[in-house]
């Protein structure tokens, strides 16, 4: 299990925008360098990227959820 | 109808400046704030404050429903929106007045027409306002038509997406072979983003500086207070402006504040707008870029100058539906810089940095002005605008305000969070600056590439 970190303080959003669909659904396979999510910090916004390979297996925090630096965002079974 | 009670749906510094200005005025304010700004200088400042909903944008400041209940709950008869947020949006404009108050800005109709690319460039044209060699309007016609425009035109040149703005949506074209695949390519991804496959072609010119008019107007009386410089950019953001604009040819100046009165009178303007032009040092000529139907930012740098304050000229002419003030009137004197400050480490790519303030030093005296928001053990969210505060000066000619700036940021200290303050006092020394040789991505493309010492 790999578990994927906040860089920033900031609102963790597992959408490109409001009315997209999101990054990666829980349960779908990810990449190295694939982005799961974004963090919103005072209108930049910084993509998150798995530093592994694998199933995404569960998202740890909400959408548009507060997060700060090194939060778990979501955990990865690398694989 | 006279104003009494003033709606501010603005935060941070806009908001106290707005606040301050009404209660000179002997206007009763009411501001509206999201649940963790409850404690702000502007809310400790307002006579009411009213939760409009939680911290984030989305949620509050950006809230119009919300903003208006709040705003006839507590008996206003005005809203003032500040600059961004909701101050340009049209719809928030006339849910405003369906509600019975007064909006403190232009007429909606004319949010909506310069909000609007190419119906706002047909506007310029019809005001006689100079615009670029280009299409003028929408890009028509068979692929022979497209490549004798571009001749015509020259390279390089840019193609733009009707819907786009912000600095989306542009492509640029060096050379005939690459013109008719961007186009299509400019037209696709216009359609992909903006839902509206229309584009324009217009010269792109190299090194352009950014210089703009300050323009009032009551719908029946026009006048300029001015022009300002806002060259020094970084992605787009302005970072430093000036008024005057500096080394600036005196018939280009003439023209643009003409042009900028004119567009104005031909929209019926009524309040505070700024006519944005880009200025071609090279051909010595401006061009319009849009129009801001609203207080900007910079706002200090005029008012420094000319002695008018923006904020008051703004409720008088939505209480009275007149102003006093006549262009023969408008005076100015000396030079005024304004620096940003903003809540951002310029060692680390310009990442925001939230924190609470330890401590906040300001230069003080009568040649200094400064606008914040925040207090020394204040706390910068997350979720805003990085802008933290600006540092504005005013000085006999140019020489002596970069002085002033220069001798007022080292008297800024600001501790517990990074900011922009040891990138700007680089900024106003520089050499290029000094002698106006700068241009609006000269931040980007020469002095952070340099990797001269920070």
């Amino acid at each position: 299990m790999a578990e994927i970190q906040s860089p920033l303080p900031g609102v963790f959003y597992r959408k490109p925008g409001p009315d997209k669909d999101p990054y990666v659904q829980e349960g779908e396979r990810v990449e190295t360098g694939q982005v799961i999510g974004m963090v919103e910090i005072m209108k930049q916004f910084t993509e998150v990227h798995s530093d592994v390979a694998g199933t995404l297996e569960s998202f740890s925090v909400e959408d548009a959820a507060m997060v700060n630096p090194g939060d778990v965002l979501a955990v990865v079974d690398e694989g | 109808m006279a104003i009494s009670t003033l709606l501010v749906a603005n935060r941070g510094e806009i908001a106290v400046r707005i606040i301050r200005s009404a209660q000179d005025m002997g206007i009763r304010t009411v501001l509206a704030v999201s649940e963790i700004d409850q404690q702000s200088l502007a809310a400790e400042l307002a006579d009411v404050v009213a939760v409009v909903g939680p911290a984030p944008a989305q949620a509050s400041y950006l809230n119009a429903e919300a903003i208006v209940i709040a705003g006839k709950e507590t008996g206003c008869d005005a809203v003032h929106p500040g600059y961004g947020f909701l101050s340009e949006n049209a719809a928030f404009a006339r849910r405003v007045q369906e509600s019975g108050m007064t909006w403190v800005g232009p007429d909606p109709d004319v949010i909506d027409l310069m909000g609007h690319k190419t119906r706002a460039l047909e506007a310029a044209i019809a005001a006689d306002v100079p615009v670029l060699p280009g299409s003028n309007g929408p890009l028509e016609g068979d692929d022979d038509a497209v490549l004798a425009l571009a001749r015509e035109v020259g390279f390089p040149l840019v193609i733009k997406a009707s819907a786009g703005g912000g600095g989306r949506g542009i492509r640029l074209v060096r050379a005939e072979e690459d013109l008719l695949k961007t186009v299509d390519v400019a037209r696709a991804e216009a359609s992909a983003s903006f839902g509206d496959p229309t584009v324009y072609l217009e010269r792109y010119v190299e090194r352009a500086r950014h210089v703009e008019v300050q323009v009032l107007g009551d719908g029946e009386t026009f006048l300029h207070l001015g022009d300002r410089d806002c060259s020094l950019q970084r992605r787009s953001q302005k970072i430093v402006e000036e008024a005057p604009a500096p080394d600036l040819p005196d018939h280009v100046r003439e023209r643009i504040r003409e042009s900028a009165v004119n567009l104005a009178r031909l929209a019926g303007y009524t309040g505070v707008g700024t006519v944005e032009y880009l200025y071609d040092p090279v051909r010595h000529e401006a061009a319009f870029i849009e129009m801001n139907t609203r207080l900007q930012v910079e706002h200090p740098v005029t008012e420094f100058v000319t002695g008018v304050d923006l904020v008051a000229e703004q409720l008088r002419i939505a209480s009275t539906g007149r102003t006093e003030l006549r262009q023969e009137d408008i005076r100015f004197d000396g030079h005024s810089i304004e620096c940003r400050i903003n809540a951002e480490d310029p060692d680390r790519n310009f990442l925001p940095s939230p924190g609470t303030l330890t401590r906040l030093d300001w230069p003080e005296g009568e040649d200094y002005r400064v606008d914040t928001g925040v207090r020394s053990g204040d706390t910068v969210a997350p979720f805003y605008d990085s802008l933290l505060a600006k540092l504005v000066v005013h000085g006999h000619d140019r020489a002596e305000a970069v002085r002033r700036m220069s001798e007022g940021l080292a008297a800024t200290h600001i501790e517990g969070i990074k900011t922009t303050v040891p990138l700007l006092a680089r900024l106003v020394t520089d050499p290029v600056f000094e002698k106006v040789g700068h241009w609006t991505t000269y931040i980007e493309t020469e002095m952070l590439s340099t990797g001269s010492p920070e």
